[in-house]
């Protein structure tokens, strides 16, 4: 039991490591396609909708497989200097995670956008407050607040889904512990203490947004 | 569209044996989870500590590890115990457990862990007047529970049940590992054959996407018709 710990730890800076990069990534998509999702031009919000359909409605593996096997596929991109890039396993992962948070984060974004009581916009308009400054000043950080329990779930969720760069030759977490099931013959000791490294995780990164929902809570 | 043709020539026929395959698998993983909710449900209500517990622990490890986790657990470890246990009877050739068995199992146990959760928070929110109202008028506990609690239950779960399909369909997606032919794995043996991974992992996304849109179609239709009268 002892002697697999530091290799299933090694793994874990890895799971990290993309759930990090992931979840910035992430985040930055997600803010566009929510700002996408509230603009009243219809084609914009159908793109953006469209974009969170399909990400919401595929499996994570499909997404990944359609990267990391399905883009090398298309020859002009094997030809550009995007090649570096998708053909490292470790970017197609991040990519195909980025994509997936991004669409879930949109979605929690926008209803936090939505759920923002008219009263606080129009108190803003009245005090000759521009649009922009309502935009950045008001809007974002309630939504940004609201969302902070539903985000805190996604963390998770997308830390699950990080195990499945595993499958694409990525050593995570979950790549380690198959290796040692593959070299010890021991399925349960391999993978009982990979869960109880993924429950440690998840039970810091739960700890962590509690903290934020305390300090930065927002009533209305 | 070649690709796609049924018969000898096309993988359109094994396509759709293999969509067929991951509805059965949903839906069995979705009945097994329904039978793990219906025992963890009252665990987590009940007053014992104890139970209490178990019933905690159960919800908040399942949802706290991968759910790749646990069917590589069952299958790997379930092939090791169920030899285990030959071994003890005196038999000891290998024995393969059915990979459809251990998918539905392991995909059931995760889903089960969600269904909990949502059978719970529809019966908090029943109003405690109910419960009051029956005792009141010397209902036994059984029944107050058969004809009271649990019609509201479901009608109240329907929505975050069919949140819960959604991610069980696409939970199944990661059965594919363990060899079942569902569609993943067609789709990963069609595009290692034909070397066309882009248009075959397509496909199985616009499989995936159908069958969504498909149930949340199904799923309304049921919502509105128990949602009568309310």
């Amino acid at each position: 039991m002892i002697s697999i710990f530091p290799s299933l730890l090694s793994g874990a800076v890895i799971t990290l490591q993309l759930l990090v990069s992931s979840m910035f990534f992430g985040l930055i998509i997600g803010l566009i396609f929510a700002i996408l999702r509230i603009n009243k031009n219809p084609i914009i919000n159908k793109f953006a909708y469209g974009y969170s359909y399909f990400f919401r409605g595929t499996p994570l593996l499909v997404q990944l497989y359609l990267i990391y096997y399905g883009l090398a596929n298309i020859e002009f991109l094997r030809n550009s200097f995007f090649w570096v890039i998708i053909k490292e396993p470790y970017w197609c992962a991040i990519i195909a995670f980025s994509l997936n948070t991004g669409a879930y984060t949109s979605e929690i974004l926008r209803s936090a956008f939505q759920t923002i009581k008219k009263g606080y916009i129009e108190a803003a308009q009245s005090l000759g407050v521009t649009k922009k400054i309502t935009f950045y000043r008001i809007q974002l950080p309630i939504a940004i607040k609201q969302s902070l329990p539903a985000y805190g779930n996604e963390i998770i969720l997308m830390l699950k889904g990080t195990s499945l760069a595993s499958v694409i030759t990525i050593m995570d977490l979950m790549g380690e512990a198959r290796k040692v099931n593959v070299l010890t013959f021991k399925p349960f000791e391999a993978f009982i203490t990979a869960g109880i490294i993924y429950l440690f995780i998840t039970f810091i990164i739960h700890n962590i947004i509690r903290y934020f929902e305390k300090k930065y809570g927002f009533q209305t | 569209m070649e690709l796609l043709s049924f018969g000898d020539t096309g993988w359109g026929d094994e396509l759709f044996f293999a969509t067929l395959m991951t509805i059965a698998v949903s839906i069995a993983a979705m009945a097994i989870g329904f039978i793990f909710a219906l025992i963890f449900t009252p665990l987590k209500l009940s007053k014992n500590k104890t139970l209490n517990v178990i019933g905690n622990c159960y919800t908040t490890i399942i949802r706290g590890v991968p759910e790749l986790l646990v069917i590589y657990l069952l299958f790997f470890g379930g092939t090791g115990a169920a030899m285990y246990v030959a071994s003890i009877f005196g038999y000891d050739g290998y024995i393969e457990i059915n990979a459809f068995i251990t998918g539905a199992l392991a995909i059931g146990i995760i889903s089960g862990a969600y269904s909990t959760e949502v059978f719970r928070g529809a019966i908090l929110s029943i109003d405690k007047g109910q419960f009051e109202a029956s005792k009141v008028l010397g209902i036994k506990k059984n029944i107050q529970f058969y004809k009271i609690i649990l019609p509201q239950m479901l009608r109240l779960s329907i929505p975050n049940l069919s949140n819960v399909w959604q991610i069980t369909l696409k939970d199944t997606s990661l059965i594919s590992v363990t060899g079942l032919v569902e569609i993943m794995r067609q789709s990963y043996i069609a595009a290692g054959s034909t070397r066309d991974p882009l248009f075959f992992y397509s496909v199985a996304a616009v499989l995936y996407l159908m069958l969504t849109f498909l149930s949340m179609k199904l799923i309304n239709k049921l919502e509105i018709k128990y949602s009568k009268g309310y």
